[in-house]
């Protein structure tokens, strides 16, 4: 254990208010601790910057899943095991389930939450793809308010974002029927290795033909970039289009083009941009070919 | 049921504590008083030291601090040679040597502590490959950063290549490997002048640990006591790095006059311990149409690090196991350790045997691809047979049949069936899914090398009680393979008595004698033997005695040792290690009896290669040997699978990333040891003996040994890509396979 | 930061620590509490040794702050079923199957084994495997770990039959 306590404070105030007051007096000084799966571990690492924490773990108005008939809404503490154990979720959103099932083991899965993978902002983080293709919103809030985002360009650099400094993240949205009836879901996490792995591709694909034609794509990549990306440019490249194979070659290009792969311990940005790449034609192969509903990959 | 322990699975003795959290590891040991000890260490890989500086807003007046000028004796870890100090002194050789050590009694303190030391260097060049350190141009050790040079082998290689029907060249590399046992490194010393020093802690040689431990100290051995404690782990690990931990908590203690505890982080324990040693070895073989091999040239290369610590004994078995369980008339090897500036590589679990067997193993299929024949039947062609000479002209005298080995591996493996049916498989197939299947097929020698077990003279003690118990006195350690219960059964059946009426004594340089180190698989075979040897002893006096009839009981053993107490008050089995008769060995050519056993074994490996992400799954595995006498068939069966997980994990998942000499990925996230969803079933058989009379052959080292070559003989198989390298990992592999793609 | 008082109920017994809040309660644990069972292995989520049970769910206590676990109740393997004079069916499988080499993984696996078996008495090897993912063992190559817990399973059913 590498990090010295004695810079560090901890509290744990007993609502969302009194956690947003905390947060407003000094803007900045105070951050959430939810799951503590990243933040612990950079504790442990000496890595963590001295300061202040609010742990946010027990507040049960951040915590639930809940269905209405536009939206599913998860609380920002929802924790990947509650995605798991969620039947309305492998229903509807089978690559957020997926992402949460191969995020880290049991035990990480008991404790890390959408919301921490969010703000933690991590360009290889496992739920954010899946977010980005099933369209999600964010909802931030401060003793100013509550707004909701659009997810897809909260993100904005490495570990940059559109949050304020004193707002807390406090529930997550996605629009019901994704894609649309017939939509393929195609999740594909490139690892380390099987299980508790750290992501080195890690793309999140959506998409439903009519008529043969594109009717609906939406498409998020992990550790191509520095932030969470959309694949936009493919997107635009492929809606209205027949898939056939010169459509996938030229939609596989564009895509090679949107990505920005680095080298660093994990991996090679050669090894990274392949990846991509494949993936990429795989789901529009898959895609093409009629699949829909949950693309299993094991 | 007192007899016929030897042979059963007998759970394991200490298995109790294990499995109620009751058993202490150094680290839940707390000592009255104690402080916590860290280490400041480089941050350059080469340079002068020129000042050291303490700063930042610390207890600095508080904190214990000891340097070089500390050592009361000689600042050498003493091991092969000396030239590793425990602290370095004006200069260090790598990065994350130690030069400063802190005590305080608040771990948090000391911690922070240890990040304000700062140190100025002046920096000198440094070596990072074993390239740069054969070309010599900047030299880190000796005149030419060769630590060991050895020639081996015999017949004559260059009379071969001009009429050779075929000749095969390749070179093949081997990269460093983490022990990552669960349990980082610790040890707790205390000082009194009087007693000396006394160490407790994670370490598989309580006497590699005094021997290094008496000069720094210039103490009498009497005077430094070492003491087991539970170990969760050492796999070569904790062999010889232990002593530099033991002599820091001990200087520590000597300064403050109060115990002090140096326990690991995961990141220290990575960064500063040892691996295995980094290799690279490159073939030239002469070959018939048949694939009977005509010669051999092996050119074995291992990077040493920064000292020599156990490099010329590594070099030494992987030279010996280079030209594998084959015959072969012509066969050299040459073979180097060599000086960089890393952090010493040292004992991992097969001790330099797994780099020259991946490199010939890999051969052996290239030889077959290039025939175009089957690589087994290339392998059969070769095999040693009872009454051949191994490559350094040990004759064989065991009744070796491999062949059967070979045939259980294969029928176990469903090897042809699957072998056709992948090769369709891939053939036909316009998916991303290949699959392949591949062996080795290698052997080990058990014990240390040559001459090794004679210098050690190895000594072991049973002594019998009053009440007919046992306590067995061994410096061999329990670290996870068995050893308690291993001894029990051993000597139970020596004894006649049951297994619980058997202490093993914790191992103590005060209580124990010398037994040697807990390394080369030598514990049971070696060790157990004199522990055999010693209750004999036991029981020779207790007949010669007249208490004890000719065959007797577990009772009439009590009655007798109770009889045997009414006019004595002790009763001491002892036994000295006996060099076999007629095993010779001569060091300086590299020629005989190398070891006086063979494990030998014949491994299968079926894979499925995603040609997307060239990830590697290793679906089956299949490890059959022949170890003669199986003591405990399910600890035998654990270590064979734990050694086959450790090196399916060196195969294809464990890359230790190199940055100017220091490790870049130290942590459990990024440096990846395979999980239980990425193991696969390991499925185990040993071999009815060969011998008649079998011996215990050790078995902790022979697993590591196969599993890599047989894995990248598989995904060569399922891809058709020639891998020459381990770690394998998917960004190599997709390298290759593009390569392959393009060229098509 | 001056420390405060957390109160926590570890294996049935309540203890009121003073602490700093951001204390891990790994160490919390070992050092204030005086139960060494649980193991550091990586300090950083990965291996799984520190495993134990906050209000029946599986948790990393070396990425727990204390703090969080306030008013918790918590169990280790020294308070795991079967921990007693009599083993119970789960440590029995760990000694007589082979799950257990040098015993650093064995308290969390058998902490993430009992988790398994709580949700899925009768699991499959996959299962198994998937269940004890987070818990790294360098000794055994799992396999006599996975066939600790299905011997394991098998006892508990047993039992209750
Ligand atoms: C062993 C291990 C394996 C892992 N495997 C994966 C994996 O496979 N995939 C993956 O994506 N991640 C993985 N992670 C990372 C981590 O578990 C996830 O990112 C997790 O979702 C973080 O959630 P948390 O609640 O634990 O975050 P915390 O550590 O509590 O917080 C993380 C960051 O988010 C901020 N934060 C948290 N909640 C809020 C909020 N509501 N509002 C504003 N800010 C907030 C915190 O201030 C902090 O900066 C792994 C971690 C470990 C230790
Ligand atoms: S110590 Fe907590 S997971 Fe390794
Ligand atoms: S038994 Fe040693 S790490 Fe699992």
């Amino acid at each position: 254990m590498r990090g010295y306590l004695p810079d560090y404070e901890l509290r744990a105030p007993a609502s969302v208010d009194e956690a947003l007051e905390t947060m407003a007096q000094a803007p900045g000084q105070w951050r959430p601790l939810a799951g503590g799966t990243d933040v612990m571990v950079e504790l442990a690492a000496g890595k963590l910057p001295p300061g202040k924490f609010l742990s946010i773990w027990q507040l049960p108005e951040l915590r639930g899943i809940t269905l209405d008939d536009d939206h599913a809404i998860l609380g920002a503490l929802t924790t990947y095991s509650d995605v798991r154990d969620h039947a309305g979720m492998a229903a509807e959103y089978p690559m957020l389930v997926q992402a949460a099932r191969e995020s880290g083991a049991i035990a990480i899965q008991n404790r890390g939450t959408l919301g921490g993978n969010i703000v933690n902002a991590s360009p290889a983080a496992d739920s954010p793809p899946a977010l980005l293709a099933y369209g999600a919103q964010i909802e931030l809030a401060s003793v100013r308010g509550r707004r909701w985002v659009d997810y897809r360009g909260f993100h904005t650099g490495y570990k940059q974002m559109g949050r304020q400094p004193d707002e807390l993240l406090t529930r997550i949205r996605m629009p019901r029927t994704p894609g649309g009836a017939g939509a393929l879901h195609d999740y594909r996490k490139v690892g380390t290795r099987k299980a508790q792995a750290i992501s080195k591709v890690c793309l999140a694909a959506l998409g439903r033909l009519d008529d043969g034609k594109v009717a609906y794509l939406r498409a998020g990549v992990g550790s191509v970039a520095p932030v969470p990306l959309d694949l936009v440019k493919t997107e635009a490249a492929l809606l209205g289009k027949t898939l056939d194979a010169a459509t996938i070659d030229a939609a596989v290009a564009v895509a090679e083009a949107e990505v920005t792969p680095i080298d660093d311990i994990r991996s090679t940005a050669r090894y990274r941009a392949v990846v991509s790449r494949n993936l990429v034609r795989d789901f529009l192969t898959a895609l093409a070919a009629g699949e829909t509903g949950a693309r299993v990959h094991d | 049921m007192p007899d016929g322990w030897v042979g059963r699975s007998v759970p394991r003795r200490e298995g109790r504590d294990k499995v109620t959290g009751a058993a202490k590891y150094v680290d839940d040991l707390h000592v009255e008083g104690m402080l916590h000890g860290a280490t400041v260490r480089s941050t350059i890989p080469r340079g002068k030291i020129v000042a050291i500086h303490y700063e930042g807003d610390l207890p600095w007046d508080e904190i214990v601090v000891a340097t070089a000028a500390d050592v009361p004796g000689a600042n050498e870890v003493k091991l092969i040679q000396t030239d590793q100090p425990l602290l370095a002194d004006g200069v260090v050789n790598h990065v994350e040597e130690p030069i400063v050590l802190l005590a305080h009694a608040d771990r948090e303190v000391v911690e922070k502590a240890r990040r304000h030391v700062r140190i100025e260097y002046a920096p000198l060049p440094s070596v990072h490959s074993i390239d740069d350190a054969l070309a010599a141009d900047t030299v880190v050790w000796g005149t030419d950063n060769v630590f060991t040079h050895y020639t081996a082998g015999q017949g004559n290689v260059d009379a071969v290549w001009a009429d050779a029907p075929h000749e095969l060249s390749g070179e093949y590399t081997t990269g460093a490997q983490e022990q990552m046992y669960i349990e980082a490194q610790g040890m707790i010393a205390e000082y009194d002048p009087d007693a000396g020093v006394t160490v407790r802690g994670s370490l598989q040689c309580p006497y590699y640990i005094q021997t290094a431990l008496c000069p720094l100290f210039g103490l009498p051995p009497d005077k430094v006591r070492i003491v087991q404690m539970a170990t969760g782990g050492g796999f070569g690990g904790k062999e010889e790095y232990p002593s530099i931990i033991a002599g820091h908590a001990a200087l520590l203690a000597y300064k403050s006059g109060k115990p002090v505890k140096i326990v690991y982080d995961r990141i220290e324990d990575v960064t500063a311990t040892t691996k295995r040693h980094p290799s690279r070895t490159k073939i030239r073989s002469a070959f018939d149409d048949t694939g009977k091999l005509l010669a051999l040239d092996i050119d074995f290369v291992i990077d040493g690090g920064a000292y020599i610590t156990l490099s010329p004994v590594v070099l030494s078995r992987g030279t010996i196991h280079a030209a594998g369980p084959y015959r072969c008339d012509n066969v050299r090897v040459d073979s180097r350790a060599v000086a960089t500036s890393s952090p010493p590589h040292g004992a991992f679990r097969g001790f330099g045997a797994p780099q020259s067997i991946f490199a010939l193993e890999r051969h052996m299929d290239r030889i077959a691809d290039y025939l175009g024949l089957d690589p087994v039947q290339v392998r059969r062609r070769n095999l040693l047979q009872q009454g051949q000479t191994s490559s350094v002209g040990q004759t064989i005298d065991e009744p070796v049949d491999l062949d059967k080995l070979v045939d259980r591996a294969l029928a176990d493996a469903d090897w042809v069936a699957k072998r056709k049916a992948f090769d369709e498989h891939n053939a036909s197939t316009t998916g991303p899914i290949r699959k392949g299947i591949g062996l080795s097929v290698f052997y080990h020698g058990s014990g240390f090398t040559g001459a090794g077990e004679v210098h050690l003279a190895s000594k072991a003690v049973v002594e019998a009680t009053a009440e007919g118990r046992l306590r067995v006195l061994a410096a061999s350690t329990e670290i996870g393979q068995g050893t308690n219960t291993i001894f029990s059964q051993i000597v139970g059946d020596a004894a006649h008595v049951p297994i619980d009426r058997i202490d093993v004594v914790q191992p103590d340089t005060a209580h124990v004698p010398n037994s040697g180190p807990t390394v080369a698989s030598r514990t049971c075979m070696v060790v157990g033997n004199l522990l055999a040897q010693a209750t004999a002893d036991v029981v020779g006096q207790l007949q010669g005695a007249g208490h004890l009839p000719a065959t007797w009981d577990a009772e009439q053993f009590t009655a007798a040792c109770r009889a045997w107490y009414a006019d004595h008050d002790a009763l001491v089995g002892r036994a000295n290690y006996q060099p076999p008769a007629g095993v010779h060995w001569d060091e300086k050519n590299f020629r005989g009896d190398a070891y006086s056993a063979y494990a030998w074994a014949c491994y299968v490996a079926a894979v499925t290669v995603d040609t997307r992400t060239a990830e590697i799954r290793v679906d089956d595995f299949v490890a059959i040997q022949e170890i003669g006498k199986t003591v405990n068939p399910i600890l035998a069966g654990g270590q064979i699978e734990g050694g086959v997980a450790q090196a399916i994990g060196w195969a294809v998942y464990e890359d230790v990333v190199w940055k100017d000499g220091r490790v870049a990925n130290p942590q459990m996230t990024n440096y990846i040891i395979p999980t239980a969803v990425d193991t696969p079933p390991i499925r185990v058989a040993f071999l009815e003996p060969f011998a008649p009379q079998p011996v215990a052959k050790g078995i902790g080292e022979l697993p590591m040994d196969g599993p890599a070559p047989a894995v990248l003989n598989a995904v060569a198989h399922a891809t058709g890509v020639d891998p020459r390298g381990v770690p394998l990992m998917p960004e190599t592999l997709m390298d290759l396979l593009t390569t392959q793609e393009t060229a098509q | 930061m001056s420390h405060v008082n957390v109160t926590l109920t570890v294996n049935g017994t309540e203890h009121t620590v003073s602490v700093h809040p951001m204390a891990r309660l790994l160490d919390v644990l070992r050092t204030e509490v005086g139960l060494t069972g649980t193991k550091e292995g990586c300090g950083e989520g990965e291996c799984g040794a520190c495993s134990v049970f906050i209000d029946g769910v599986l948790t990393n206590a070396c990425l727990v702050p204390v703090l969080s676990a306030s008013g918790t109740t918590i169990q280790t393997v020294e308070g795991l079923e079967g921990a007693a004079e009599t083993l119970g069916p789960l440590q029995q499988a760990f000694i007589e199957t082979g799950g257990a080499q040098c015993g650093i993984c064995t308290p969390g696996m058998l902490v993430a084994a009992a988790s398994l078996l709580r949700r899925n008495p009768d699991p499959s090897d996959a299962q198994i495997r998937e269940g004890l993912a987070g818990n790294l063992c360098r000794c055994t190559g799992y396999t006599r770990i996975v066939e600790s817990v299905v011997d394991a399973a098998r006892r508990m059913k047993e039992a209750r039959s």
